[in-house]
């Protein structure tokens, strides 16, 4: 077995006296796709803020690793002596939620989209890819102020960020479009390009919020097994959050199933598939259970 | 024609109806303002006074005008317009005519008597602007059609109106001053090289920088006057105390009003939109209060005179053994001064304007933009949306303060009430109605706004025609208004509303203003 790329600990949170996730625990392997399932309001986008540093957690403890596994020893002196995180011969380790937003992203590498596409709409395809490679491209000009002068070697940075760029367009073939607003692009292709705008970020978690909704069988279908290229080709490990069963079902590596903040399923998807209490809290109850049910309150 | 006379019956009909429409609603905005007004007579009692010749005249300006607009074949006029510009004989022959009739108006001027000469000079002035126009128009769709860059005649005519446009505006800035030097004479010219151009490139550059914070982070700042009043105040009390010059000052009081941006925004990093907007109005306001009250330091109201002017390297412009006109031996003229700070405040705007679209093409520049788009997306991308919207603050009030230290040093006086609210609400139309982020929109807002009030001054004509008692500068206001609401309706997302990417990757499109976010305040 692999090492894990997050383990989640005890995570809880609390708004005032709701509870909306409740001592879960779960870790996410590194290169598998990890799907978070659940019914309506079971706390999974609560799961990602708290993992991408939008929530501050009520408790708990988020680590992320990666790069040489043997730093995940470290994990408990570094929770003691109160640090961000700890970069030890070749491996990182982060606490997530002790970091800000951004740094999460930026150091921790963790990337993240959103149930409603967040988009920079006014902003074109290839402008969209470029910002999100905002942290190199700073660095490449001397925090502005070289890039002021007109280095070449910002200019050479700039290069770079839009070839990679258009090599991430090629891949979902919108190149065509990369001058073209994205808020003109159909939704699909807004779906797509916000997946990538993620990717160009250099990920080493890949947090995607309920990517296959509004897509049509087909797109969901491309859409799962472009996810499974990203897996398998791009060293990145996906943690998803999905309604559509079918695409769960057939990329998913590990499956954990959320009810009311709390874990009640957690494993393989043809497991999951088969658990009662899933079936009970997800899928529903038997036909001649809701028939009984209703007999009771006298339909 | 006979085809079209019935069909221009109904239309006739719509256009009185419209017309008529138009004229009530003068009539309903006239009639308290125009129509009634209170005067004081002889004996200081306040006596109501009617104008009703006036007042019809304007409601009938207003019929006529829009009786006008709806009867114009537009199609047809907006071919022909547009045929013209494409032409480059036509804009030349148009040059050379505006030319000649702008020498008439100079000649008739000079030998009119009364009320003409004044009418003259506005003719000679109007003519001389259209003769710039026209030249540069010409020159440069003549280059660009003898060196077309693309083939496509769509972009090729839009790119050939974009060369032209750049290049004449700034042909046109610099030949300005010296333009109404030879139209206007010594004396006369101070007028338009200080009060229009120095004063609207004033505006100019304070657009820009409040570009930077409104138009492209998308942060309402309604403050900014209070970054020019750090500028003008740094300037002034250094100046004074320590004798610095002028150009050591200059970014000195950018820097400090950098500083006092960062502070403003610290406070207000968590706030968006209205709790925003109000906040920076506070701030400017105790920025002016502090001003006012510390007496010891400012002087309080009296504000602060004798604020050393900028020299020529170290050339003053006075009378003076080693000023400028004793040491290059021409005749001392106070336009030599007016033409000089001319040259330093297009210098400084344009230096502000290359250095936004520098940074706009720069990472930092793209996260402004992208903040204005989306915050949350910033911040799941790993931009540190704090020290994003910080830089925002201090390059925006970096600009506030070079424009307030040299508008310190052309006054030569300043005071608390040249930093009152209305002037920041006066630059927050500027760049709404130029289009949020768009440089030229907001250059083409500070041209009619304050060109367009600094000219209401100038219609001393008028008095000729609404008699002796009117006064035009009064109307400012109102006419500043009305071409809000006008902008607003015709085009409510400024004048330039498309957005120009950063980067492309095959060929640059303007990204339409529907797209583009307003931010979140």
């Amino acid at each position: 077995m692999t090492a894990p790329v997050l383990r989640v600990e005890h995570l809880t949170m609390r708004f005032g006296g709701l509870v909306a996730v409740n001592d879960l625990s779960f870790s996410a392997e590194r290169g598998h796709i990890t799907a978070l399932i659940g019914p309506n309001g079971a706390g999974k986008t609560t799961v990602f803020n708290c993992i991408t540093g939008f929530y501050k957690p009520t408790e708990g403890r988020i680590a992320l690793q990666y790069g040489d596994p043997a730093i995940w020893g470290d994990l408990d002196t570094l929770t003691e002596h109160g640090g961000r995180g700890r970069i030890h011969n070749g491996g990182s380790l982060f606490l997530l939620e002790r970091m800000p937003d951004h740094l999460v992203a930026q150091k921790a590498r963790v990337a993240r989209t959103f149930q409603n596409i967040r988009l920079f709409p006014g902003m074109t395809v290839l402008e969209n890819l470029l910002v999100a490679q905002h942290g190199p491209l700073m660095r490449a000009s001397g925090w502005t102020m070289l890039g002021l002068i007109g280095l070449r070697s910002y200019t050479q940075a700039e290069r770079a960020a839009i070839d990679k760029a258009r090599t991430w367009l090629d891949r979902i073939g919108l190149t065509d479009r990369a001058d073209d607003p994205a808020g003109e692009l159909p939704y699909g292709d807004q779906r797509r390009l916000e997946i990538v705008r993620a990717m160009c970020t250099d990920p080493v978690l890949l947090c995607l919020d309920e990517p296959a909704a509004g897509l049509n069988p087909s797109e969901s279908a491309e859409l799962g097994r472009y996810l499974k290229m990203l897996r398998d080709r791009h060293d990145v490990s996906i943690l998803l959050i999905e309604h559509d069963m079918s695409v769960v079902m057939e990329i998913s590596d590990h499956v954990i199933v959320l009810d009311h903040g709390v874990c009640i399923a957690d494993g393989d998807p043809a497991t999951v598939k088969n658990d009662q209490r899933v079936i009970a809290a997800y899928l529903g109850v038997e036909d001649d259970e809701v028939g009984r049910a209703e007999a009771e309150v006298g339909l | 024609m006979a085809d079209e006379a019935p069909a221009s019956r109904p239309d006739l009909v719509r256009a009185l109806r419209a017309a008529g429409f138009t004229a009530l609603v003068t009539v309903g905005l006239l009639l308290p303002l125009i129509a009634f007004r209170a005067v004081h007579d002889i004996r200081n009692e306040l006596v109501l006074e009617t104008r009703w010749p006036l007042f019809a005249v304007l409601v009938a300006v207003a019929f006529v005008g829009r009786l006008a607009w709806e009867l114009l074949p537009h199609d047809r006029l907006k071919l022909t317009l547009a045929t013209f510009f494409q032409s480059p004989l036509k804009l030349a022959i148009a040059a050379a005519v505006s030319w000649v009739a702008a020498f008439v108006a100079h000649l008739t001027s000079l030998t009119a008597f009364g009320p003409k000469v004044a009418l003259a000079r506005l003719f000679a002035i109007v003519l001389a602007f259209c003769f710039f126009g026209f030249a540069i128009g010409a020159v440069a769709v003549w280059v660009t059609n003898r060196y077309p860059m693309t083939t496509e005649p769509g972009r090729h005519r839009r790119h050939q109106i974009g060369v032209g446009l750049r290049a004449g505006a700034i042909g046109f800035l610099l030949a300005y001053p010296l333009m109404m030097l030879w139209l206007a004479g010594a004396q006369g010219a101070i007028k338009w090289v200080d009060n229009f151009g120095i004063q609207i490139l004033i505006y100019v550059m304070l657009g820009w920088g409040l570009n930077i914070v409104v138009g492209l982070a998308g942060l309402l700042d309604l403050g900014y006057v209070a970054f020019y009043a750090v500028g003008a105040y740094s300037y002034a009390l250094l100046a004074k105390t320590f004798g610095l010059s002028f150009w050591i000052l200059l970014p000195l009081a950018g820097i400090l009003a950098a500083f006092w941006g960062i502070l403003l925004g610290f406070p207000v990093l968590r706030l968006r939109g209205d709790y925003l907007a109000i906040v920076t109005l506070a701030f400017g306001e105790i920025i002016r209060l502090v001003l006012i009250n510390w007496v010891d330091l400012t002087n309080g109201y009296a504000g602060i005179s004798g604020v050393p002017r900028p020299t020529l390297f170290g050339i003053p412009f006075t009378a003076a053994e080693d000023g400028f006109a004793a040491r290059f031996g021409i005749e001392f003229a106070a336009i030599h001064r007016s033409i000089f700070l001319y040259y330093v405040i297009l210098l400084l705007a344009l230096l502000t304007a290359l250095i936004t679209i520098r940074l706009r093409r720069l990472p930092i520049g793209r996260a402004w933009e992208a903040l204005r788009e989306d915050e949350i997306a910033c911040r799941a991308l790993g931009i540190n949306t704090t020290n994003t919207k910080l830089t925002a603050f201090a390059i925006g009030a970096m600009f506030g303060g070079f424009a307030g230290s040299f508008f310190a040093a052309r006054q030569g006086f300043i005071s608390p009430e040249s930093f009152t609210f209305m002037e920041s609400a006066v630059i927050v139309a500027i760049v709404v109605l130029g289009g949020m982020g768009s440089q030229i929109g907001v250059a083409v807002a500070a041209i009619i706004m304050i060109g367009g009030t600094e000219l209401m001054r100038e219609l001393d004509i008028l008095k000729e025609i609404f008699g002796r008692d009117f006064d035009p500068t009064q109307y400012r206001m109102l006419l500043f208004g009305l071409a809000m609401v006008l902008i607003m309706i015709w085009k409510p997302r400024g004048l330039i509303a498309a957005r120009q990417p950063s980067v492309f990757l095959k060929e640059r499109k303007a990204v339409s203003g529907a797209h583009v976010r307003e931010g979140h305040g």
